[in-house]
């Protein structure tokens, strides 16, 4: 039995039935993965505090996004590589126009985009350093010894996007219907495998930065 | 003992052990582990891995077994994968070989903890996997040892109120001061650390000197005068709660209004921030570190001192009062009251490289070649400034250096913040 008769009907079914399913799991999967965090409770803490908790909190939201100079200068292959990664894939998902309408179309807020060509060369620049990050991963003494399948099966559901992405803005696949039928089901890819991976980090490391500023706060030193 | 004796004792032991790490989980490390990409950043953070190039001493990985009960535990995913036998189980072997690393190859020093970029605080996962090394028989004898004095005689050195007396007796027929006992209340209760009642009794003094020239109300407890927990080096949440008990029943006891903490790192976590938890309370008193008092009495111009040590210094911040217990800013102010020239280190104040030897490492035989080894990180700090002289504020902390210092030919005194104040002490 054939799945799909025409790319058309391969790409109905990503923008469908598969969209459906995967942004629930998604859903759903981030929801439990939060309350499983939240559940494990603190328990309360008797000593006297020098300073407070919240502040400190979410300044270590903004601050650990900065490097300390000494880290910097022993790691700034991971430094430097990890911010251009991050950064423009963040740029290719949220300026990219197209994105930008889908979204507009979904939830009813938009924003200004970046042009085609601009959005173009950050997705190329962005898989480069992947590609860059994944040969450190395979050398370097420390990252491969910490390194699991896991780490290389996220490393391939965030590539895998931006590469189907970039072919199908040039018309490298043929049809065109297939190409994009291959992108979307690449980020539902991603979207679900996102709660039962690492890749829950995007959400929780805002969690971890103000657990950690919190109590670096609560004993007065700076976070 | 024969083999299936054995067999079920580690079983049992086991058993403890991953009990005692279920405990340990909480909100924070639940996110913490969610959070991990395993980018390694943490590895530059720790001298155990900079001075050995060695992969295994990478802090993340330290936590490992923390990491397997939690995943297995309290994740839906990993509970799945635990009925399908996917899940990789901590073992008694596991357990066996990660013993070196939490104890050897870790000085708690947090240094992994400020630089990770997803916020974990890792070295807190550290102590918390210390706890089921201990329930499961895991600990090294060192520390074993050193606790089980802490219980019994009251000292991680074995010192006894005798030892304590006669270095008072010492003392007050030295300097013709009286070192008050037993005063009810008085002001302040300080603690002492074993190491500056046998190799250190100059802080004693110190002491003395500085808190009758400031004319401040204090006393030392014949009952508490140990301010050392073995219990939080080695991880034991029951030990550790006995030794704070004693010292909060001796300072209720006198009635003081304040506990202070010595020049001892781990004795000032302990009593300060992990004390209260410990025995499930607040203090009826409050607990300030030595250079918290010392600094408030200078800003009260309480400390009058006269002169200034004429030599190029720098002090070395000891981790447990400066980057986990906030005492940043008064180390420097006193230092700018008594030194002409202080020169700091690279990274000083709160990103400051551990002396190798806290968290018990230094009462870890075991661990002494491997000590010696991360010091050469401190011995490149100190190269870069040229220094004839080192301050620091923790007796463990000096003495490491010391030994340091000597093992690489590197002729440097090694001094206590408080006894070089009581040095410029104007005389009455």
């Amino acid at each position: 039995m054939e799945l799909f008769s025409t790319a058309n009907d391969f790409l109905l079914w990503t923008r469908g039935d598969a969209f459906n399913i995967a942004v629930s799991i998604f859903l759903i999967g981030v929801f439990i993965r939060v309350l499983e965090i939240f559940l494990m409770g603190r328990k309360v803490d008797f000593s006297e505090p020098r300073g407070t908790e919240w502040g400190p909190g979410l300044k270590n939201i903004i601050t650990r996004s900065v490097v300390d100079n000494g880290t910097f200068k022993r790691a700034p292959f991971v430094v430097i590589v990890g911010y251009i990664w991050h950064i423009g894939f963040f740029i290719c998902i949220l300026f990219f126009i197209p994105h930008i309408e889908l979204i507009n179309a979904m939830l009813g807020i938009k924003w200004p985009g970046l042009a085609n060509p601009l959005v173009d060369a950050t997705a190329a620049v962005t898989m480069f350093a992947l590609v860059a990050m994944l040969w450190y991963r395979l050398t370097h003494p420390v990252l491969k010894f910490l390194s699991t399948y896991e780490d290389y099966l996220v490393w391939v559901v965030t590539f895998i996007p931006l590469l189907t992405g970039y072919l199908a803005y040039h018309r490298m696949i043929d049809p065109y219907p297939l190409a994009l039928g291959l992108h979307i089901l690449s980020v539902e890819v991603f979207l679900i495998v996102f709660p039962f991976t690492k890749l829950m980090h995007t959400i929780t490391l805002f969690i971890a930065r103000w657990y950690s500023g919190a109590m670096m706060g609560r004993k007065g030193i700076e976070s | 003992m024969n083999a299936t004796t054995k067999e079920v004792k580690n079983t049992l032991s086991l058993e403890k052990g991953i009990n005692a790490l279920k405990e340990q989980i909480d909100a924070p490390t639940a996110a913490f582990f969610s959070s991990c990409v395993n980018c390694g950043l943490c590895a530059e953070a720790c001298l155990f891995y900079t001075e050995t190039n060695d992969p295994k001493y990478t802090p993340i990985n330290k936590v490992e077994p923390l990491r397997r009960v939690w995943a297995s535990e309290y994740t839906l995913f990993g509970k799945l994968k635990k009925a399908l036998g996917l899940a990789k189980p901590v073992t008694d072997d596991m357990l066996a070989e990660w013993e070196t690393l939490i104890y050897d190859g870790c000085t708690l020093c947090g240094r992994c903890s400020m630089v990770c970029p997803v916020g974990n605080d890792i070295s807190t996962m550290i102590r918390k996997v210390r706890e089921g090394m201990v329930a499961s028989d895991h600990a090294p004898e060192g520390l074993v040892g050193a606790s089980t004095r802490a219980v019994k005689i009251g000292s991680p050195m074995g010192i006894r109120l005798k030892a304590l007396e006669a270095q008072i007796k010492h003392i007050e027929a030295d300097t013709g001061l009286t070192i008050p006992v037993d005063v009810q209340g008085a002001d302040y209760m300080a603690l002492l650390s074993s190491m500056e009642i046998i190799n250190f009794p100059e802080y004693i003094e110190s002491l003395a000197k500085i808190f009758k020239q400031a004319d401040v109300s204090w006393t030392l407890s014949s009952e508490a005068f140990e301010a050392t927990n073995s219990g939080i080096q080695i991880g034991s949440s029951d030990i550790a709660r006995e030794l704070v008990q004693r010292v909060v029943d001796g300072a209720e006891k006198l009635k003081v209004k304040y506990v202070i903490s010595p020049e001892c790192g781990h004795a000032f976590t302990a009593i300060r921030w992990d004390g209260p938890n410990l025995i499930g309370r607040p203090y009826a008193f409050k607990v300030v570190h030595i250079l918290e008092l010392l600094d408030e009495l200078r800003q009260a111009g309480r400390l009058k001192t006269d002169g200034k040590l004429d030599k190029r210094l720098t002090f070395h911040d000891p981790c447990q009062i400066v980057r986990k217990g906030g005492v940043l800013a008064q180390p420097r102010n006193l230092l700018g009251q008594v030194a002409s020239e202080v020169v700091e280190m690279s990274d000083a104040g709160k990103m400051n490289w551990c002396c190798g030897g806290g968290g018990g490492v230094s009462a870890n035989e075991r661990a002494d070649e491997l000590r010696l080894q991360a010091f050469k990180r401190k011995k490149a700090q100190l190269e870069e400034i040229n220094v004839e002289v080192m301050v620091t504020a923790c007796a463990n902390c000096r003495l490491v250096l010391e030994e340091g210092l000597e093992e690489n030919n590197m002729d440097m005194p090694v001094l206590g913040l408080s006894e070089l104040i009581s040095e410029h002490l104007i005389e009455e």
